[in-house]
């Protein structure tokens, strides 16, 4: 296995397609904080404490146990160039944060890419399990397994009225956010979104886009998380997180149907236009392409559109992001020539399907 | 001192602007000073959230000068600090992140209405690392042998009292090997 395989493959496990709920549900994710007990956060770290760190979280990464829930490899960022940075944040696998500004930032990556174990991201360790379908449940018990691997090997930072400990105030406590990928489409074109939104909010949820804090929901994407961490315990903070998705999944259903009874004719023309423009188009912008893409999703899972799986669009979504573009082209790339890549995959992908 | 504007109100804004290093200074009442809004449109931002952000002495979204000459200020007379990495309380609730571990223990309680604001409460319930968990557990079982052991001596049972001394012993040696 080498980091070459992580940067070509654009499938992750996540990607499936499969899972409980996979016609909504696109992706479940758990993401663990922990901090070693006797280290400053790498906020406050020097170098080499920095890599001291590192050090130690890595050499957790090659015990027996890591290696049956893994095998994980160890991929430092200074060794990746901005692109494969890039690549590593559009398949979901790190985070920006830990792209753009760590020092001595690393990721251990399990060989099918639903665990990743970020190093000296915000806090020492991040614990990330991402999984695809509605799957909560599952995340969890695979993230606390390696946490308690973890706990075998490393002093954690614990405090008996804190909790875990964690560099922002913000993941105090559980130190666990859960997060699942919504696909949304007949809620935002019967404009019951917003209410939905707002209601969110007030039961301790916060609602964001594909690519997390401070993006924008494109394609219908709309990633729904827990914001409490301290003062539930974690059975209580997903059985909240699971319960609320479950009704906006049974809303969404019901959106579906709406459309399909009242408008048919509208809601299969929007979705067989948009199939069409991407089976012929030339040049594609990334925010056009994730609309039709959503589209086409919604006319497969509706069973308008037959002849394409689920898996495609999954797929196509990461690989027509700009990283990936580049990468694959193997070079950096202008706007115009992207949209033109962008087109051009899309069309290629969905041709292979359709015969 | 009577408004300058009504000159029948008590002045009770006292403001001074200077406009091209002229310095004008205004002595004017509520009532004037809302009509004269222009004077003191900074005023109008300072809302309840600042003061209350302030007596917390954190604001993360702090950009409003008001919210943060008021943190300097309560923080100067008493400069709390984690003696571990140094961070000071200051530059803790500028940045809203901590230094390490210790700053947890060193702000103590001060962190309570942060905490109460941002989850709405202050105490972890949840999962606990195994070795922290079983540690407790047993110093607590440990507490309760050891006040038998001693119950068991003063009433001169003593074979009992050698069977809780066992059980104290084998305990004791688990702690020294986690």
């Amino acid at each position: 296995m080498s980091v070459q395989q992580f940067m070509q493959n654009p499938w992750s496990n996540w990607m499936k397609g499969e899972g409980p709920d996979a016609d909504i549900v696109i992706s479940t994710r758990i993401r663990i904080a922990r901090n070693l007990r006797h280290h400053p956060f790498p906020l406050l770290a020097t170098d080499s404490q920095a890599e001291e760190v590192v050090r130690h979280v890595a050499s957790v990464g090659q015990t027996e146990e890591m290696r049956k829930a893994g095998p994980f490899e160890l991929i430092m960022m200074d060794q990746l160039q901005p692109l494969e940075k890039r690549v590593l944040v559009e398949k979901h696998l790190i985070s920006p944060n830990l792209a753009e500004e760590s020092r001595k930032g690393g990721v251990l990556l399990s060989k099918d890419e639903s665990i990743s174990i970020m190093i000296n991201e915000e806090d020492h360790i991040r614990i990330q399990v991402l999984l695809p379908g509605f799957q909560l449940k599952e995340a969890w018990e695979t993230g606390s397994r390696i946490d308690d691997i973890f706990e075998r090997y490393v002093n954690y930072a614990f405090d008996e009225k804190r909790g875990y400990l964690t560099s922002c105030p913000t993941n105090v406590g559980t130190g666990i956010r859960a997060s699942v990928m919504l696909h949304l489409p007949a809620l935002v074109m019967t404009q019951q979104i917003n209410r939905i939104l707002q209601a969110i909010n007030q039961v301790g949820l916060v609602v964001r886009g594909m690519y997390g804090e401070g993006s924008e929901a494109l394609g219908n994407l709309f990633q729904l998380s827990n914001q409490v961490t301290l003062g539930m315990s974690e059975n209580d903070i997903l059985s909240n997180l699971y319960s609320v998705a479950k009704q906006i999944i049974e809303q969404e259903r019901v959106a579906r149907r709406y459309l399909l009874e009242n408008s048919p004719v509208a809601l299969e023309d929007r979705i067989c236009r948009s199939y069409g423009i991407l089976l012929h188009a030339r040049t594609v912008e990334s925010k056009e392409a994730a609309q039709r893409l959503s589209d086409v999703r919604l006319g497969i899972d509706l069973g308008i559109i037959k002849n394409v799986s689920a898996f495609v669009t999954n797929e196509l979504l990461v690989l027509t992001q700009p990283g990936f573009l580049q990468r694959h082209a193997g070079q950096k790339l202008s706007p115009e020539q992207r949209d033109e890549r962008r087109a051009r995959l899309i069309r290629e992908r969905l041709a292979a399907q359709s015969v | 001192m009577n408004c300058e504007e009504c000159g029948k109100r008590p002045a009770t804004l006292h403001l001074t602007k200077i406009v091209n290093g002229e310095k004008t200074e205004y002595h004017i009442c509520e009532h004037c000073a809302q009509e004269k809004g222009d004077v003191i449109s900074g005023f109008h931002n300072f809302s309840i959230h600042n003061i209350l952000s302030g007596l917390l002495n954190f604001d993360p979204m702090a950009k409003n000068s008001f919210s943060s000459s008021l943190n300097s200020q309560t923080t100067t007379h008493k400069p709390l600090r984690c003696e571990t990495c140094g961070l000071t309380y200051a530059q803790f609730s500028k940045s809203g992140r901590f230094g390490c571990s210790d700053c947890y223990r060193y702000f103590g309680d001060l962190l309570d209405p942060l905490f109460r604001r941002i989850h709405g409460n202050n105490n972890h319930i949840g999962k606990v690392p195994e070795r922290t968990g079983g540690q407790l557990k047993i110093r607590k079982e440990l507490e309760q042998l050891k006040t038998q052991l001693k119950r068991y001596v003063e009433t001169e049972e003593f074979e009992k009292a050698a069977e809780i001394r066992d059980r104290i012993r084998a305990l004791e040696k688990k702690i020294d090997q986690a």
